[in-house]
């Protein structure tokens, strides 16, 4: 029972409606930092004005235990409305958003463009030598736009951190 | 005093801000505040000077006065308030603030701030007093507008004192105790997430209640959460473990809840606890946590603590449930309605236990009472802290007293032989474990009771931490009794060292202490000292009598260890009793690792 078995570390997307308060991005990362957890990434907006509400989405990774210990820390925090694990809770579309800067002749230049056709990739800046492109999709695509960019010229990169949502009419 | 604490957005009457604080504490309740003036709350203190029905004290260091303010909140069920300026006023309560999280007493703490036009500019006495707070408060608030003021106190308040309580702190810029803006009372405050849990889910207790009839050796593991329950969670735990007739330990902040005198008590558990407590919680069947939350001082180590038992764990705060041991029930509610819960479904549906496995269990408890593991050898020569410590509470049994303590041995001897009766009689910094803190906390024991006998345990080294308190005990007549277990040595670092580190004694032993006595004079009080057994009686006689504050030097063995003692990395069932098991036991390397 109380056998701290080594269960591997799962990454879990965690979305947080909180009051839009001032520092209150600080009580949940700080929250995390203090307690050892992970961030791999994190977004946050406010999603309604009216009521004064923002979301943040976190993206963190651990073992089941630790995961739902970080569910109750946050749960804790005076300003949380609610907690969902799309991970865990409800299944959940996750998309982040990236702009990629790349820079380059020839044909390292229209292989460039190529591949970001193929990845519905819009270029949204161009010079003689330069592309911007701007890529939506889950974080993974992204991860493999930029791996087949990197030895065609890419130089920076910009992105946004995981969005998520669940499927189906239900709201958060 | 007329207070309408009823008032509405609508019918706000104006004041400034300052004058909304001193309205808001009375609006509170509050009678006393414990604080230290400074320029960023000239406005609160100029508003208090004239106000009656609340009582200031001045204490002589912030972190005293976050000290005074919690031995008040745990001995009276009330909030602790504090009033301290902006700056160092702000950072030397951050101690106090911290010990409060971690043994979740209610706090306000009220802090100057330099006026909003200033703030980010390095001002004079300047703070991120919210950043430098928001990991050791509950929740936080810097209020920049005055119209905000009213709400966030009353918030505050409600924060502080309810769901799991704790400490919260209210910034508030010198601009704004000036500016006039509308007041609102408590009860028009609603907040907008703040909702803490406290029915318990009946399926639960049901569940707690089938493995509690069904074990053939429970145990009642209890702690601080019942007290902070208030009174009536006491009772209640009292009459469940009266009906059921299972044995019943406590953590250290969980004493008075259930009385020492009782035979169902097996004294406290953990580290320095008894060894029937901690051997029946190694080998029960059915656990059944009420309070408490599976500290690291009560579980030795974590892999091989009570293998073999089911789990039922009550507790406030859910994220307490499964944080360092899983449990098979948790209850996640107030412990006054979880028991009440718990003690109406036994009744109704005609609950047994299993009285022959529960005799035979108790056989077995009361071999390892048998132990008498609490025994120490006595002197006729020199004074046994343990012998102490003995003594005082001889003495001092029938009257209406109230222990507070530093950290270290004397705060574990304390806990193991003064025999608790009733709940909020014992205070002492649990886990935090802040040296300094049972002296400013026997101020704020006795400014709420002031006819009570109000005793500080402290060790030589851990009472001159907040020493400069004794001023403040001197200025308010309050007769406080600190009992300074002296033996010349950080005595609980010294018995590490020795079981550790080879006895290489690596700046332990202090080698220039005050004269007590002197002391005493000095900040116009009393002192006394007792040197030898012979005297010790009448020296503590003379102490309990005298109705001024006393500083008692007693003299003790300074190579006196505590035990018993679970070391660093160990399970419950591998005790140490004695000095003379030393060669026994090896210290593991990870064990070495923890604190």
């Amino acid at each position: 029972m109380n056998m701290q078995i080594k269960t591997p570390q799962q990454s879990h997307t965690i979305a947080i409606l909180v009051d839009n308060e001032a520092g209150v991005l600080a009580r949940v990362v700080g929250l995390f930092s203090g307690r050892g957890y992970n961030i791999e990434s994190l977004t946050v907006a406010e999603v309604d004005h009216a009521k004064r509400t923002s979301r943040i989405t976190i993206v963190t990774s651990g073992t089941p235990e630790v995961i739902e210990q970080i569910e109750a820390q946050i749960k804790r925090l005076v300003p949380v409305h609610r907690v969902v694990n799309w991970t865990i809770a409800k299944p959940g579309i996750e998309r982040e958003m990236a702009l990629v800067k790349v820079v380059g002749h020839g044909d390292k230049r229209s292989e460039a463009m190529r591949i970001a056709e193929i990845f519905r990739a819009r270029i949204i800046d161009t010079g003689h030598t330069s592309f911007v492109f701007e890529i939506t999709g889950a974080p993974q695509k992204v991860d493999n736009f930029l791996d087949l960019m990197r030895p065609l010229g890419l130089v920076d990169v910009s992105r946004t951190g995981v969005a998520a949502i669940s499927r189906g009419p239900e709201a958060m | 005093m007329d207070r309408d604490t009823t008032l509405t957005a609508q019918d706000a009457i104006e004041l400034s801000g300052a004058e909304m604080v001193i309205r808001a504490l009375k609006d509170q309740g509050v009678e006393h505040i414990f604080g230290y003036p400074g320029g960023a709350v000239l406005p609160i203190y100029d508003a208090l000077f004239a106000v009656e029905g609340i009582t200031h004290v001045l204490c002589r260091h912030e972190q005293g006065a976050t000290h005074a303010a919690e031995g008040y909140a745990r001995s009276t069920g009330k909030p602790g308030v504090v009033l301290v300026t902006s700056g160092p006023g702000a950072t030397n309560a951050v101690t106090g603030l911290t010990d409060a999280l971690m043994d979740s007493i209610p706090l306000v703490v009220l802090t100057g701030q330099v006026a909003t036009h200033l703030i980010g500019n390095d001002a004079f006495q300047e703070c991120d007093t919210i950043g430098i707070t928001r990991p050791c408060t509950k929740h936080n608030w810097l209020v920049k507008d005055v119209n905000d003021l009213s709400r966030v106190l009353h918030e505050a308040f409600q924060i502080a004192t309810t769901g799991r309580p704790g400490p919260v702190v209210v910034d508030i810029p010198k601009d704004v105790q000036f500016k006039k803006g509308s007041y609102i009372g408590p009860q028009s405050v609603k907040h907008r997430t703040y909702k803490p849990k406290t029915d318990p889910d009946l399926a639960a207790i049901v569940k707690a209640i089938d493995l509690m009839a069904n074990a053939k050796r429970p145990i009642f593991y209890t702690g601080g959460g019942i007290i902070n329950s208030g009174p009536e969670a006491a009772k209640l735990l009292r009459e469940l473990v009266a009906i059921t007739g299972f044995p019943v330990t406590s953590t250290l902040m969980g004493l008075g809840a259930f009385p020492a005198s009782d035979p169902q008590w097996l004294g406290m558990l953990g580290m320095h606890g008894t060894y029937e407590a901690n051997l029946a919680m190694h080998d029960c069947d059915v656990m059944v946590c009420l309070g408490a939350r599976f500290d690291d001082r009560v579980t030795g180590r974590i892999d091989a603590f009570s293998p073999n038992s089911k789990k039922i764990h009550l507790d406030i705060d859910a994220a307490q449930i499964n944080k360092n041991v899983r449990v098979d029930v948790p209850i996640v509610a107030d412990a006054t309605k979880a028991l009440k819960e718990m003690l109406h479904f036994w009744k109704t549906q005609r609950r047994k236990v299993d009285a022959p496995a529960l005799a035979a269990w108790w056989k077995q408890i009361e071999d390892w009472r048998g132990k008498k593991s609490l025994s120490f050898k006595n002197s006729t020569t020199i004074i046994k802290p343990q012998h102490a410590i003995d003594r005082l509470y001889e003495l001092t049994k029938g009257r209406e007293t109230y222990i507070t303590t530093e950290v270290g041995q004397h705060q574990m001897w304390a806990a193991q032989r003064f025999k608790f009766e009733e709940p909020n009689h014992w205070m002492t910094s649990g886990g935090l474990g802040t040296m300094g803190y049972g002296l400013p906390a026997s101020i704020g024991v006795q400014m709420a009771h002031p006819d009570a006998l109000v005793i500080d345990i402290a060790g030589e080294a851990s009472v001159q931490m907040t020493m400069q308190e004794m001023s403040t005990a001197v200025q308010y007549n309050l007769p406080v009794k600190i009992f300074i277990i002296n033996n010349e040595y950080m005595g609980m670092v010294r018995q590490w060292q020795q079981l550790l580190h080879g006895g290489r004694y690596s700046s332990s032993y202090s080698e220039a202490l005050p004269d007590f006595v002197k002391m005493a004079d000095a900040f116009g009080c009393v002192g006394l000292r007792a040197s030898t057994p012979d005297e010790l009686d009448d020296k503590i006689k003379e102490m309990i009598e005298v109705r001024r504050p006393v500083l008692f030097d007693c003299r003790v063995d300074p190579k006196e260890n505590c035990y018993p003692m679970i070391y660093s990395g160990a399970p419950h069932n591998e005790m140490v009793l004695s000095d003379s098991e030393d060669e026994a036991v090896v210290v593991t390397e990870e064990g070495k690792m923890l604190v």
